[in-house]
This record gives C-alpha cells, sequence and structure tokens, in this order.
C-alpha cells in the first residue's frame, strides 16, 4: 500500500509530508536550504540519495528537477516507485515500496485534491501552507497505513472542522461515525432545505473527424450529467433518460414518452459509468439509475455514444491551388439544427501553409483575421441559429519555396457550444422520494440543461 | 489566521524559543508552538530534542491540539524510545474515552509507533476496540492489526487477533468487512502458504455482499482479494463473475480495472462455446475504453495494462483500434502506450486507417515519439502482409523527408521487411544507399550494413559502399564491427574475384588489431572457413535464414499470465513480476491463472482441451532480472520448486533406475523453464549396453530461438564425465524440442563431493541476448559389480545400521528384487529363525559396500548393516535398498 505522501512546490520543497511505512525510509530530515545546492539529475546524485534513503530527494532530483519532459507518471527508483500528479505548480506524490494498486493510488491522488479544493479552494502554495495542519488532519483521517478510508467531502466536513469536537452530544458522535462508515458514506444526515431543489446540467463533447467529401470517419460524443442537489432529508432519487434499451424494454405501446417523442426516440449508450452513490447493481439488473445524492455539486455519470450523433455543424471545404504562389479557399459552414436554438462561440480555425506571405479574407458574417503565429485563419461568429449557412472565402499568397514536399493540408477544426445535447440524450424525469419528511416529488424545483461544446471538431481539406 | 507564518521562522536560537513556547500557561501558545514544531518537522529540520517538551501537551481536551502532538510522536517516537513510554498512559486512556473518534484516533496512531515496547501495551486496548461497539473504531482497529503484523508477527499470532480479524469479515459494516479484508490480504501476502484468509463459498458470498455496499476504496480492496480466489467449478465462476460485472461502471477507474482482473481470471474457468462467456468478453470492452476518457495518469496505467488484455485477449478490443488514435494534447506517456497497442490491434481489416495515422505521428516533434510511429509502420509491414507494399512506400517517402533520426529508424524497420519478404522489394535499395553518409547511429548502420552484404550481388558498388565503412572500423560499435565482417565475407563469397583484398583486410583488422574476443573469434572462423573449404563456407555463410515471427515484443506467455493476476497493480504497469521490484517477502508469492477442471461430460482428453498445456505455461515465467539475478538463484537449483517432482524423491528415482539398468524411464524435469529464460530440460541416467547415457530433452519455451548448448561437468564423486560434446547443432526454435543422449565415462577425476551425490552438469545455451545460464543439478550413480571380501577387514566403527519398514515380502523376493537391479546375494543364512542376506556392490569410483539384510518372519521392518571404508555413501545406499524394495 501507499507508503508514504508528500506535497511539493515547484522548486521541489517540501510542503507536507506523511510517512505511513517503515519500508520508505525515514523522511529527509533536511532543509529545503539544501535543495539549491544540489545540481540536476545525476546518476551518482541518485545513488547518493538512494543510500540515505531519502525518498523524499530522489523525487525531487529525479523529477521535479529532470531534465526531460515527464516520460511517466509512475517513477522506479531504486526499487522505489513514486506515483505523481501535478496540479498547478504542485506536486502531490505517493510513495510505496510494494506491489501497489496503481489505479487507485493516482485515484485517491485526485481525490485528495478534491478534497483539499473543497476545504480551502485552489491548490497552490500559499493555501497549502496556511492549511498545513488541516492537511495533516485530513491525510491522518483518508488514509490510515497506506490505505484510502472515506474521502467524501460530505462525510469529512462533518467531523474535521478545525474547530474541535467538543461539543457534540454522544447521538452526534455516533450519528458522525456511522456515516463515516455507513453505506451511505457520501451525505449526512439531518440536511434540511426551505426550499427543496435540484440542477441538472447534461454536458457534452461532440468529436468528429470528416473527410473533405463530407463523409464521417469518427464521431463520438463523450457526456457528463452533472447535478446539483439541494434536498432536505436522504432522497432517494430515480434518473431516468432516453435509453434505448429501457425504451425497448418498456415497448412503445405502453410509454407515454416514447409517443410523445417525435423523431429520434431514444440513444444508444456505449458504456457509461456512475457516481459511487449510484446502485450499480441495479442498473445491472434492471437498467434503472436509483441512488441517494450526495449534497452540493457532483458528476453523476459519464456517458459515451457513437450512434446517431446530430453533428451541429457541418464544414464544406474547397481548397483550390492557382499556380504555384497562389492559394484559394473557400469554407461553408451549415447549421444543422432547430432554428429557434442558437449555437455562440463559434470560432473556425483554417490552416494555411508554412510558406504564406498574406492573406485577403471576405465574410459574410463574424470577423476573421489571419494569424501568422499560429498559421491559420481564425474565423469567430458569436451567435448563429440553426438551419443556416455561413461562407468565408480566402486568397493566400504563398512565398515561393524549394521544398519539394508538398503541404501536408492540417483539417480545418472547430469550436462551438450548442443549447442541446448532440447525443440526442433527453432526461426523462428525475423522482425524489423522501418518506420521512413531508414534501414529495412534486414540491421539488428542477431545472435541466443541455449544453453540447465541441471536442475535437475536425473535417479534413 | 493563517498557518504560513511557522514556515518562515529562520533564526537561529528557534529551537530554545519554541522550547519556552511549548512550555507556555497559556493554551493557544501551546498549540501555536505545536504548530511551529510541526511545520519545521515537515520542511525537515530536526525537532527531536523537543520531545519531552511536546509530549508534555498531550494531556489536553483540544483534539486538534491532541492530533498535532500525534503526529510529531509517529514521526520521533522511534528515536526516543524510552520518551516514548511517557505517552502511553495517555494512549490507553484515551481508546477508553466515551468519544468514538478519540478511541479511534488513539488505536490508529498507537499502531504507528513503531516502538517494540509501546506495542506490549497496544495488545490489551487493540483487543477492547476490535470489538467495539462503533464500526468506526473496528474499522481502524483491523487496519491496525495489520500495522501490528509489520512490526512483530508473532505477537500478532499469540495474541490470536488474527482469528479476531477474521470473524470481522462478517460484520455487519461493510467498512469493517473491507478493512478487514485488506489488513487480512496483507498479513497472507508473508505467509503465503496459510490460508489465512480462508475464502470459502460462505466467505465469498460475505464479501461479494459487503461489495456492494462499501466506499469505493473498500470495493478496490475486495476485488483484489477476489481475484486470489480459485472457484471449484465453472458455475461458481459464473455467479462470482455475474455480480462483479455491475462493477464495471463505477466512476472510480480502479474499480474497474480490479472487476476487470477479477473477470479476466474467472474467464479462464469458463467453457469458451458458452453464451456468457461470450456475453462477458463483450461487457468488458465498453468500460476499457472508456477508462482512456480519465486523467491521463489513470489512462497510462489503463494502457499498460490494456497492453496485457489485447495480448491474452486480442478478440476483446479488435473493434475499438480507433479510440486509440494518438491525441494531439496527450501526454507523451499516453501517446506511446497507445502506438503500442495499436500496432497489435492492426489488422487487414483496419491497416488503411492504422498507415494513415501512423504517417501523421512520423511528422510530429517528439523524438522518441517520431521513432517509434516509423518502427510501428515498419512492424505493420511484417505483420500485415497485403499492407507491406503501401508500408514500404511510406517508409520511402519518410526516408525523403530526409529528418536524420526519421531516416535512420525507417533503414533499421526495413531490413527486417526485407528478412520477412525476400526478393520483394530489392529496388529501393539504391534510395537506402543515398543515405549512408547520414547513418551516424550503431543501429542504423549495422542495418544498412547487413542489406548491402545481403544484397551485395545486385549492389554495383558494394564493396565501395562496405570499404567506406571499413575505415574507422576500431571506432565502430561491436554490433557494427560483427555485422560488417560478416558482410564483407558474404560479398566476397559472392563475388570472390574483386574482392579479395577487402576480405583480407577486415579479416586482420577483427583478428589482428582487434581485442574484442567475439569479434576475433568471429574472424578467425570465417579465415578458418574460407581457407579451407570455400563450398563450406558458402554454404555456412550464406545458408537460408529463418523466417522472421510477425509479432515482436510479445511478453513471454507465462509471464502474461502472471501479470494477468496482477491487472491494475504496480507490476502490470511495469510489465515486471511483483518480486523484480518489491523488496522482501511480499509479492514473493507468484500467482497464477486458475486453471479449467476438464468436466468428464464433455469426453475431451485432458491434453487436447488446453489445461494441461495451461500448467505446463503457467510455470515457464523467465525471470527478468539480469544475469547477475539468474547467479544468485543458482542455490535453487536442486530443491527446484517444480511441483510435480519433490526433489527429495528424483535423486533415489534416478539411482533405483540406473540399478535397474535397460529400462525406459519417465524423463524428470531437472531444470524448469521459469528458471533458465524458457529453456526447459528434463533429463535421466540410463544404462545401454554397458554403457551410461544422460537422456535429455531440451525444451524451449521462450519466444526466441536458442542456439550454442554446451554441457560441462563438475569434478565429481563418481568421476562421471560426458565422452562426447552436446550434439546439438541446429538453433533450437520456439515450443521445439530436441532429444539427445549423451553418453557417459567414469574416468573423469573422482572428487569427494558433498552430499556425496551431487553431480553439478552445468548446461549452457546463449540465446540472442547473450545470456549463459548454469543449472546445477545432482546424480546419483552407482554400478554393479560381484565381489566377495571379508567384512573384517573394514573397521566396526563403519558399520551403520538402517530399517526398511514396512516391507512385506520374504527374503527369496528381496533377493530376486536386488538381483534385478544388480545387486547380487552372495550368501544367505537362517539364524535363529531371522533370514540374513550378504551382498556387495562396488561404485565406479572404486568404493566398495558389503550388506548384511535381516529379515525377521512376520516383521514388516527389515534391518539393512552396511559396512563401507566411506560411511558417507552409506544413507544413499539405504535410501537405494529402500526404494528397490518398495517399488
Amino acid at each position: 500500500m501507499i507508503g508514504g505522501l508528500f506535497i511539493y512546490n515547484h522548486k521541489g520543497e517540501v510542503l507536507i509530508s506523511r510517512v505511513y511505512r517503515d519500508d520508505i525510509g525515514y523522511v529527509a530530515q533536511r532543509s529545503f536550504m539544501v535543495t539549491s545546492c544540489i545540481k540536476p539529475a545525476t546518476l551518482f546524485n541518485v545513488n547518493l540519495f538512494v543510500c540515505r534513503r531519502n525518498a523524499v530527494d530522489a523525487f525531487r532530483v529525479n523529477v521535479i528537477h529532470a531534465r526531460q519532459q515527464v516520460r511517466s507518471p509512475v517513477t522506479n527508483i531504486a526499487r522505489t516507485s513514486f506515483f505523481h500528479v501535478k496540479r498547478s505548480n504542485i506536486w502531490l506524490a505517493a510513495v510505496t515500496k510494494q506491489n501497489v494498486n496503481a489505479a487507485m493510488v493516482f485515484e485517491f491522488l485526485y481525490k485528495m485534491c478534491d478534497v483539499m479544493t473543497a476545504y480551502f479552494g485552489k491548490i497552490s502554495e500559499e493555501n497549502i501552507k496556511n492549511n498545513f495542519v488541516l492537511i495533516y488532519e485530513l491525510l491522518d483521517e483518508i488514509l490510515d497505513f497506506g490505505y484510502p478510508q472515506n474521502s467524501e467531502t460530505g462525510a469529512l466536513k462533518t467531523f474535521i472542522t478545525q474547530q474541535g469536537i467538543k461539543g457534540q452530544t454522544k447521538e452526534e458522535q455516533s450519528q458522525i461515525t456511522s456515516q463515516v462508515t455507513g453505506q451511505i458514506g457520501w451525505r449526512r444526515e439531518g440536511i434540511k432545505y426551505r426550499r427543496n431543489e435540484l440542477f441538472l446540467d447534461v454536458l457534452e463533447s461532440v468529436n468528429l473527424l470528416m473527410s473533405p467529401q463530407g463523409q464521417v470517419l469518427s464521431a463520438h460524443v463523450s457526456g457528463r450529467v452533472v447535478m446539483k442537489s439541494y434536498l432536505s432529508g436522504m432522497p432517494e432519487c430515480k434518473f431516468g433518460m432516453n435509453d434505448k434499451i429501457v425504451i425497448d424494454k418498456q415497448g412503445k405501446g405502453g410509454d407515454l414518452y416514447a409517443f410523445c417523442c417525435s423523431g429520434k426516440q431514444s440513444i444508444a449508450i456505449d458504456d457509461c459509468t456512475f457516481h459511487q452513490c449510484v446502485r450499480l447493481s441495479k442498473f445491472d439488473s434492471e437498467r434503472s439509475i436509483s441512488f441517494i445524492p450526495p449534497d452540493g455539486e457532483y458528476e453523476l455519470m459519464r456517458y459515451r455514444t457513437t450512434k446517431d450523433i446530430i453533428l451541429p455543424f457541418r464544414v464544406i471545404p474547397l481548397v483550390r491551388e492557382v499556380g504555384r504562389t497562389k492559394l484559394e479557399v473557400k469554407v461553408v459552414i451549415k447549421s444543422n439544427f432547430k432554428p429557434s436554438l442558437l449555437a455562440q462561440k463559434i470560432e473556425v480555425r483554417i490552416p494555411t501553409p508554412l510558406n504564406t506571405s498574406g492573406v485577403q479574407v471576405i465574410c459574410m458574417k463574424g470577423k476573421a483575421k489571419y494569424k501568422a503565429s499560429e498559421n491559420a485563419i481564425v474565423w469567430k461568429i458569436k451567435r448563429m441559429a440553426g438551419m443556416k449557412e455561413s461562407q468565408i472565402s480566402a486568397e493566400i499568397e504563398l512565398l515561393p519555396t524549394n521544398d519539394k514536399k508538398k503541404w501536408a493540408r492540417p483539417p480545418i477544426s472547430m469550436n462551438f457550444e450548442v443549447p442541446f445535447a448532440p447525443s440526442g440524450l433527453k432526461v426523462r424525469y428525475l423522482k425524489v422520494f423522501e418518506s420521512k419528511l413531508n414534501y414529495s416529488d412534486h414540491d421539488v424545483i428542477k431545472w435541466v440543461r443541455y449544453i453540447g461544446r465541441s471536442g475535437i471538431y475536425e473535417t479534413r481539406c | 489566521m493563517t498557518d504560513s507564518k511557522y514556515f518562515t521562522t529562520n533564526k537561529k536560537g528557534e529551537i530554545f524559543e519554541l522550547k519556552a513556547e511549548l512550555n507556555n500557561e497559556k493554551k493557544e501558545k501551546r498549540k501555536e508552538a505545536v504548530k511551529k514544531v510541526i511545520a519545521a518537522m515537515t520542511v525537515g529540520k530536526d525537532v527531536s530534542s523537543l520531545f519531552p517538551d511536546v509530549v508534555n501537551c498531550m494531556q489536553t481536551d483540544n483534539l486538534e491540539l491532541k492530533k498535532l502532538v500525534y503526529l510529531y510522536l509517529m514521526n520521533y517516537a522511534k528515536n526516543q524510545p524510552d520518551m516514548a513510554i511517557m505517552a502511553v498512559n495517555s494512549f490507553v486512556k484515551d481508546c477508553e474515552d466515551p468519544n468514538p473518534l478519540i478511541r479511534a484516533l488513539a488505536v490508529r496512531t498507537m499502531g504507528c509507533i513503531r516502538v517494540d515496547k509501546i506495542t506490549e501495551y497496544l495488545c490489551e486496548p487493540l483487543r477492547k476496540c476490535l470489538k467495539d461497539e462503533d464500526p468506526y473504531v473496528r474499522k481502524t482497529a483491523a487496519v491496525c492489526v495489520a500495522k501490528l503484523h509489520d512490526i512483530n508477527a508473532q505477537m500478532v499470532e499469540d495474541q490470536g487477533f488474527l482469528d479476531s480479524l477474521r470473524d470481522l469479515i462478517a460484520d455487519s459494516n461493510p467498512m469493517v468487512v473491507a478493512n478487514a479484508v485488506a489488513a487480512l490480504s496483507e498479513i497472507s501476502e508473508s505467509h503465503p502458504n496459510s490460508n489465512l484468509l480462508d475464502l470459502n463459498p460462505q466467505n465469498i458470498n460475505k464479501l461479494l455482499t459487503a461489495l456492494n455496499e462499501c466506499t469505493e476504496w473498500g470495493q478496490i480492496f475486495i476485488l483484489d482479494c477476489l481475484s486470489n480466489y480459485n472457484p471449484k467449478d465453472e458455475r461458481e465462476a459464473q455467479s462470482i463473475c455475474e455480480r462483479v460485472t455491475p462493477r464495471l461502471s463505477h466512476a472510480n477507474s480502479a474499480v474497474v480495472l480490479s472487476a476487470v482482473k477479477v473477470l479476466m481470471k474467472f474467464l479462464e474457468l469458463l467453457p469458451k462455446d458458452s453464451d456468457y462467456y461470450n456475453t462477458l468478453l463483450k461487457k468488458l470492452s465498453p468500460p476499457l475504453v472508456t477508462l482512456l476518457s480519465g486523467e491521463p495518469e489513470v489512462q497510462y496505467v489503463a494502457l499498460r495494462n490494456i497492453n496485457l488484455i489485447v495480448q491474452k485477449r486480442p478478440e476483446i478490443l479488435k473493434q475499438e483500434i480507433k479510440v486509440f488514435f494518438v491525441k494531439y494534447n496527450d501526454p507523451i506517456y499516453v501517446k506511446l502506450e497507445k502506438l503500442d497497442i495499436m500496432i497489435r490491434l492492426a489488422s487487414q481489416a483496419n491497416i488503411a486507417q492504422v498507415l494513415a495515422e501512423l504517417k501523421e505521428y512520423a511528422t510530429e516533434v517528439d523524438v522518441d515519439f517520431v521513432r517509434k510511429a516509423v518502427r510501428a509502420i515498419g512492424r505493420c509491414a511484417i505483420k500485415v502482409e497485403q499492407s507491406a507494399e503501401r508500408c514500404v512506400s511510406t517508409l520511402l517517402d519518410l526516408i525523403q523527408t530526409k529528418v536524420n533520426y526519421v531516416v535512420q529508424e525507417a533503414i533499421v524497420v526495413i531490413r527486417d521487411i526485407f528478412r520477412k519478404y525476400p526478393n520483394k522489394y530489392e529496388s529501393i535499395i539504391a534510395t537506402l544507399c543515398e543515405n549512408l553518409d547520414s547513418l551516424d547511429e550503431p543501429d542504423a548502420r549495422a542495418a544498412m550494413i547487413w542489406i548491402v552484404g545481403e544484397y551485395a550481388e545486385r549492389i554495383d558498388n558494394a564493396d565501395e559502399l562496405l570499404e567506406s565503412f571499413l575505415e574507422g572500423f576500431h571506432d565502430e560499435s561491436t554490433q557494427v564491427q560483427l555485422t560488417l565482417l560478416t558482410a564483407i565475407v558474404k560479398l566476397f563469397l559472392k563475388k570472390p574475384s574483386e574482392t579479395q583484398e577487402l576480405v583480407q583486410q577486415v579479416l586482420s583488422l577483427a583478428t589482428q588489431d582487434s581485442d574484442n574476443p567475439d569479434l576475433r573469434d568471429r574472424g578467425y572462423i570465417y579465415w578458418r572457413l574460407l581457407s579451407t573449404d570455400p563450398v563450406t563456407a558458402k554454404e555456412v555463410v550464406l545458408s537460408e535464414k529463418p523466417l522472421i515471427s510477425e509479432e515482436t515484443d510479445l511478453i513471454e506467455p507465462t509471464l502474461l499470465d502472471e501479470l494477468i493476476c496482477h491487472i491494475g497493480s504496480l507490476a502490470s504497469v511495469y510489465h515486471k513480476p511483483p518480486n523484480a521490484f518489491v523488496e522482501g517477502s511480499h509479492g514473493i508469492h507468484r500467482k497464477h491463472l486458475p486453471v479449467q477442471h476438464s468436466s468428464i461430460d464433455t469426453g475431451e482428453s485432458p491434453v487436447s482441451s488446453g489445461p494441461a498445456a495451461n500448467i505446463e505455461q503457467t510455470h515457464v515465467i523467465p525471470s527478468q532480472g539480469d544475469l547477475l539475478g539468474d547467479l544468485l538463484n543458482l542455490d535453487l537449483g536442486p530443491r527446484s520448486t517444480c511441483p510435480r517432482c519433490p526433489p527429495c524423491r528424483w535423486g533415489l528415482w534416478t539411482l533405483t533406475v540406473l540399478i535397474a539398468c535397460n529400462s525406459v524411464l519417465l524423463l524428470q524435469v531437472w531444470l524448469p523453464a521459469v528458471k533458465a529464460k524458457g529453456l526447459e530440460i528434463s533429463g535421466t541416467f540410463t544404462r545401454r549396453q554397458g554403457q551410461m547415457y544422460m537422456d535429455m530433452t531440451f525444451t524451449n519455451k521462450a519466444l526466441q530461438h536458442m542456439t550454442d548448448f554446451a554441457v560441462q561437468f563438475n569434478k565429481n564423486s563418481f568421476g562421471v564425465i560426458p565422452t562426447s560434446p552436446l550434439p546439438v547443432h541446429t538453433p533450437l526454435m520456439p515450443n521445439q524440442n530436441i532429444e539427445l543422449s549423451l553418453p557417459l565415462n567414469t574416468i573423469g577425476p573422482v572428487m569427494k563431493m558433498d552430499p556425496l551425490n551431487n553431480l553439478q552438469v552445468h548446461t549452457a545455451h546463449e540465446t540472442k541476448s547473450k545470456a549463459v545460464i548454469l543449472t546445477f543439478f545432482p546424480i546419483y550413480f552407482s554400478e554393479r559389480q560381484v565381489f566377495l571380501a571379508t567384512w573384517k577387514d573394514i573397521p566396526n566403527e563403519n558399520e551403520l545400521q538402517y530399517q526398511i519398514k514396512e516391507c512385506h515380502l520374504n527374503a527369496d523376493t528381496v533377493s530376486g528384487k536386488l538381483q534385478n537391479s544388480n545387486i547380487y546375494t552372495i550368501a544367505k543364512r537362517n539364524v535363529e529363525g531371522q533370514d540374513m542376506l550378504y551382498q556387495s556392490l562396488k561404485l565406479t569410483n572404486g568404493i566398495w559396500i558389503l550388506a548384511e539384510l535381516r529379515i525377521q518372519p512376520g516383521n514388516p521392518n527389515y534391518t539393512l548393516s552396511l559396512k563401507c571404508r566411506a560411511p558417507e555413501v552409506s544413507q544413499y545406499i539405504y535410501q537405494t535398498y529402500d526404494s528397490i524394495l518398495k517399488t
């Protein structure tokens, strides 16, 4: 299991060090003032440090101060393995000498970042120094002898408060412990809101690679359902979407939803993963998504689809080489969604050859500019409604070169944001049941929002 | 208020000041001071001298302060064990606190203080906490048992904590179960044979129930533990799989990977034609793809694992090649891994896409990545024959770019393509030759030289080209020198008239001016060959080469199987077995894939159904270590771990058979492939027409061919030596085996060995990597000679008596049995109702043994008295008698 955990700043100074196991050797009892004297990584230094069983320094010398780009997030230095993740300027490193579950170590490091962010905001050197006592306290709680323990912020915040826990009554204490160890470790009891409210965000990023002739080479949507819940008590929720498997099972006759829906009724989900609050065995057997949500914001599910994706934009490129020193480019974009909807933040990036000397652009809508430093024409449109089209034409002057190699013609890429889910996913319902408190599903105010963004959205030309 | 100010004090008299503050009357001041101490500790200052002052602050009801003091204690108690005792009282008291959080804190911290004296006091509180009413305390206590075991394993066993821990598996709280499982798993790693976890169907059921309810981390502990279970039949395997599959949708990638591990292991047990087997395979693919949308570090772990899974079961991801296409902003480590998997998944169906991608990658910036992409194009050509032409033209395009490292990498892979498809693409040689000057890496130079030598007859100026390399011969690396030598000899054999001078030159450079023994040897061999028999030389040097295999960089199948058992763990990231990077007792226990029990009703013979082959394979785990590692393992030789032939028995076996002569017997595995990089040697000793033979079978269980076998015996007690070299001339191809018989003689020097029957046979073979593997194994040897001598000649102290137990034979049968084994009875007497048999034997090294066997009718125990000038051998003679009489 994890033998120790260290947090470094960008200079390699230790901000936090917690050793769980003897085998990784005692923490460097050396101040960071020594750091500046240490020369860049050499084999000699590696050995030197290993001899001193000095895990902290070994990592600094070999990873943080390494001249090369990091070649692997797991480094083995003298039979000691270092796992690291970097958040802005801060390095988090877990150290072990055993054959640990590597995926778990990384997941733990991410979790650790989440917990710290939830407690004191951005992970920065200053914040870490300001909260080092708290971090030690958290580390003591969420990692015992290198085994990750309950690390849900909701639960942790009930008893790691930096205020002491003197005032608690016996009932409160046992409530804390039963929550920390219980089946619903992510939510504490006794939450009360005057207004029961929940927000569902369906966030999708649509990825496309299209041939110049308009043939889809690859397309997929990766989506997330993010939920913000402000619900009292321990509500039991049930989430429903237009999952093809569910709809098919219910049959068209019986289901009102299926009847109402025109056009695309259901979507085939390739794969999805859920927050730990979702009862996976129930999903596996009945494909129903039921859970008791954490309080506040969290990611309920992630999913991936590849079939029947609505491509919000179609890019039609036309590139003509006029002689050796001139290129004529015409690009048409067509929006392909309901006219009532508006796409935003549209940006089309048309690559230009390296030997471009000048560009003249004419566009009917938005603004276009040739950016020499990026070797591209960047065309920006603020808003665009559905079922419209717009076009840009450009004349590119080229310098004559001796280079025999032809220009590779990188693909035209696009960015945008649309107010619907390109996968076709629809939230059918989110039912809330709380039998102990006197509010019903109807009393809960629910908000649903769909945002589709471009991932890597490219058309070859 | 911020705490960062504690980091900034830097004064000289700091420690002194802190001391004063720690003893301040005001609580708040003391707390501030402890914070400063912890800050100093974090940055690596030595604050151990403040130990008594800090411990004084421990008696407080401020929990935050208490935690800080505990943190300090954990760090420094080891340096000051006597002082640490001061804290014990406080701990013991806290373990009784009404607040469960404090009880847990105390027991958790106490376990972290690794001082023997403190652990003694820990036992009682721990025992109570293991039975605490509060689950939070119990789950902390469960981990504490593992801590204590790490400090003092004996104490944990003596105090019965292991049983308490086992009881916790049935706990009502899922998190307690998970921690107990984690603790037990860790403890059982240091006792590989003890059945600590006691995984039986009832316990498994409890674990599966807890799996649905505990935290994500707990699920990982439980899944990792489940993967060590061997279900008794396919039905059980299937029912476990059914309950594990829902975990594949968990957001935590470690839960997913651990579930994949369980499923991959149990798949082995499911019948391949069943519906469930195929459904399960289909279910595995989407979660693996989803792992690739995680954070880059997890992607990396996932990709390393997918690399293994693709090798083990390519069908799972064969449709998914697109997800392994490299994205522009992937970190380099993700890119490199994706590339590897792309090549593994490349097939005729998707090769066009793959090639288009690879071509893109070859124009990127990262040198390593570009090189790997170029290599990948070559590998595609070798793997998918239909694409070879396109690959070659792509490579040619890349060579045209004149980017130095791209060109060099391309030439290396083109050599392999030539090997795979001889006489097909030689037209491009001219283009390659244009780039001769830009090659500065040994690999690329060697590849180019090989190509020139191999196709010397088609290259008009081959001699000029090779000559140009010869100028700086001594500056070249050995690899280039060797290749150049061979290439020039090839050239000479093809165009002898024009190149005589050149070959003379290179031979003299290699033999006279070089001090590299390999080079000199090869030079002399060529020289001798060329000067004595040019026709043979042609046959040898220009012989047809074996085809190269399609897949490269494959992991040895047995290692792969072991790594599959470690999915998700570091071993799967490093692609090395745990003992290659873990010290001490942890992880030494080797894991195997479960073996399907062949069911009777299918009517399959066990050999054809695969499991048998599986058993074979699971033992072939080439040690990953370097040569040094092998040498260190040598002492394991005779006490072989091969489960089918307990070492103490086969020594006897051999002996028995030797004496029985002329018999054909089963070969025994002398050297399991595990120990010798895939070379398995089994053998036995026999006697045919009065001549001794060592019959051996060499089996190559590695992926590459082996050559250059040799055998050598040590000086042994019996003067056994081989009379001819090992008759192995051809290279041993993968999965091929050869049987050979080595005649032995006993005229060699005799040297007394301890133990006496220790004959060490060194077999050596040279793998491609030139690692020489040495192995040792003892044999036993004896020869019959009827001899009559006086018992009295040998002093009485040399007489040894043995009991042969439980033998129900009469004197005549005994005599007959021994005679069959060439032990002749010289005389037989009947004294007081007992049968006395007198026998004698002589060993090859001239040692005489006289034996008296007393058989009492009705008594199954015989008494054997042996007299011999060298009493050391008596023990072995007794064992021989024993085994002869009992077979």
